[in-house]
C-alpha cells in the first residue's frame, strides 16, 4: 500500500514545511500558532448551532424513510438504465451527509462486494462528489450569508455530472 | 434556497415517519441531531484548531501569499472581482491546496477565512457574491485529486486492486469540477437578472 504510506506523510510533511518556513522567515511561530488555534476554535464554536440544525435536519430526513420512498419509486429508471438501485441511494444520500454515504457504500461493499459494479461505481462517486447541503451549509453560515443566488444550482449540476461520469467510466473501463 | 431545504428535509422526515408509523424513530431523530453535531464538533475542533494554528504560521511568514502568486492565473480567471494582492487570494489558494491533497481538515479553516475575506469585498454581506458562489461551486464539486480513505475501505473489504478506481475518480472529478466552473461562470454571464 505505497499510496496510503505516502499520504500518511502528508500531515507531518505539510506542517513541517510551514514551521520550517516561519521560522526561515523569522516568525514567532509558537505565538502565531496560538493565535491560529485561537481563531480554530472560535470558528467551531461559531459553527456549533449551525452544526446542530444540520445534523437534526438530515437525521430527521432518514429516519423518515422518505430517501427509501424515492428510491423504490425510480427503481424502474434505474433498471432500466440498469444502474443498481444502490447507486441511486447512494447518490441522494451523498448530497447530505458524508458519514451515510460512507456506511451506505460499506453495505454495498458487503453486499456486491468491492469489485463488483457497484463497488466500483459507489467508489468513484464518493470520490468525485461532495456532500454538498452539509458544506454549502456550513460556509455560508459561517459568515451570515442567506442568500445564495446560484450556488446550489451550479453546485448540483456538478454532482449529477459527476455522478453520470461515474457510471459511464466505470462501465467503459469494466464492462457490465 | 438552504432555508428551504432544511425546513424541506425536517417537514418530509417528519410527515414520512409518522405515516409510516414510524414516530419513536422520527423522535429520536431529532433528539440525536443535536449529539451527532456535538461529536462532530468535538472531532472537529482539536483538528482544526491545530490547522488553523499551522496556517497562522504559514500566513505570517507569507507563504499564502507566495501561493496565491503561483496560482495568479487560474485566481484572476476564477475570481476576477477580487484585486491581486487581497488576502483573500492567498486563503482561496491555501483552501484549494489542501482541498486537491485531501487534507480535509486543514481546507475547512482556510476555506472558512477565505469567506471572511471574500466577505469584505462583498456589497450586500446577505446576499453571495461572484466571487463567493464560484469559490462555493469548486468546494462543492470536490476537488481532491487521489482519495485515501476510499481504496482504504475496498481494501478493508478485500478488494483485488483498491487502488484500480482511482485514475476514473481523477477524471470524473475533473469532469465535475469543469461542470460547475462552467454553470457558475454562465449564471455570472447569462442569468445575472434572473437569480
Amino acid at each position: 500500500m505505497d499510496l496510503i504510506g505516502l499520504s500518511s506523510c502528508l500531515v507531518p510533511v505539510t506542517a513541517l514545511i510551514f514551521l520550517i518556513y516561519g521560522i526561515y522567515k523569522r516568525v514567532n511561530v509558537y505565538e502565531a500558532f496560538l493565535e491560529g488555534a485561537k481563531e480554530g476554535l472560535q470558528c467551531v464554536v461559531r459553527l456549533l448551532p449551525a452544526l446542530v440544525g444540520l445534523f437534526t435536519a438530515v437525521s430527521v430526513l432518514r429516519a423518515g424513510g422518505i430517501l427509501d420512498d424515492l428510491g423504490n419509486l425510480l427503481s424502474p429508471l434505474t433498471q432500466w438504465l440498469s444502474i443498481p438501485s444502490e447507486i441511486f441511494s447512494l447518490s441522494l444520500i451523498r448530497l447530505i451527509s458524508s458519514s451515510a454515504a460512507t456506511s451506505l457504500l460499506c453495505d454495498i461493499f458487503t453486499q456486491y462486494g468491492p469489485d463488483s459494479f457497484a463497488g466500483r461505481c459507489g467508489s468513484v462517486l464518493l470520490c468525485s462528489t461532495e456532500s454538498i447541503f452539509y458544506v454549502s451549509s456550513v460556509y455560508l453560515l459561517s459568515v451570515g450569508i442567506t442568500k445564495s443566488r446560484h450556488t446550489i444550482p451550479a453546485a448540483l449540476f456538478a454532482t449529477i455530472c459527476g455522478i453520470i461520469s461515474a457510471i459511464v467510466l466505470v462501465r467503459l473501463a469494466f464492462g457490465q | 434556497m438552504l432555508q428551504i431545504l432544511w425546513a424541506a428535509f425536517l417537514l418530509l422526515g417528519a410527515v414520512g415517519g409518522l405515516l409510516r408509523g414510524q414516530a419513536q424513530a422520527v423522535s429520536d431523530a431529532f433528539l440525536d441531531g443535536g449529539k451527532e453535531a456535538l461529536e462532530m464538533a468535538f472531532t472537529m475542533a482539536g483538528a482544526m484548531a491545530m490547522w488553523s494554528g499551522v496556517l497562522k504560521i504559514g500566513e505570517k511568514a507569507g507563504l499564502m501569499d507566495a501561493l496565491a502568486k503561483r496560482l495568479r492565473p487560474i485566481l484572476t480567471f476564477l475570481f476576477p472581482s477580487v484585486p491581486e494582492n487581497h488576502p483573500a487570494r492567498g486563503y482561496i489558494a491555501a483552501n484549494f491546496a489542501a482541498n486537491i491533497l485531501g487534507l480535509g481538515w486543514a481546507a475547512t479553516p482556510a476555506g472558512l477565512l477565505a469567506m471572511e475575506s471574500l466577505q469584505t469585498l462583498n456589497k450586500d454581506r446577505t446576499i453571495a457574491s461572484n466571487a463567493i458562489c464560484m469559490f462555493l461551486v469548486i468546494n462543492l464539486s470536490s476537488i481532491q485529486l487521489v482519495s485515501i480513505t476510499i481504496p482504504a475501505l475496498r481494501s478493508q473489504y478485500g478488494s483485488a486492486a483498491p487502488t484500480e478506481i482511482l485514475s476514473l475518480a481523477l477524471i470524473s472529478t475533473l469532469i465535475s469540477t469543469f461542470a460547475g466552473v462552467f454553470a457558475a461562470w454562465l449564471a455570472e454571464k447569462r442569468w445575472k437578472k434572473w437569480i
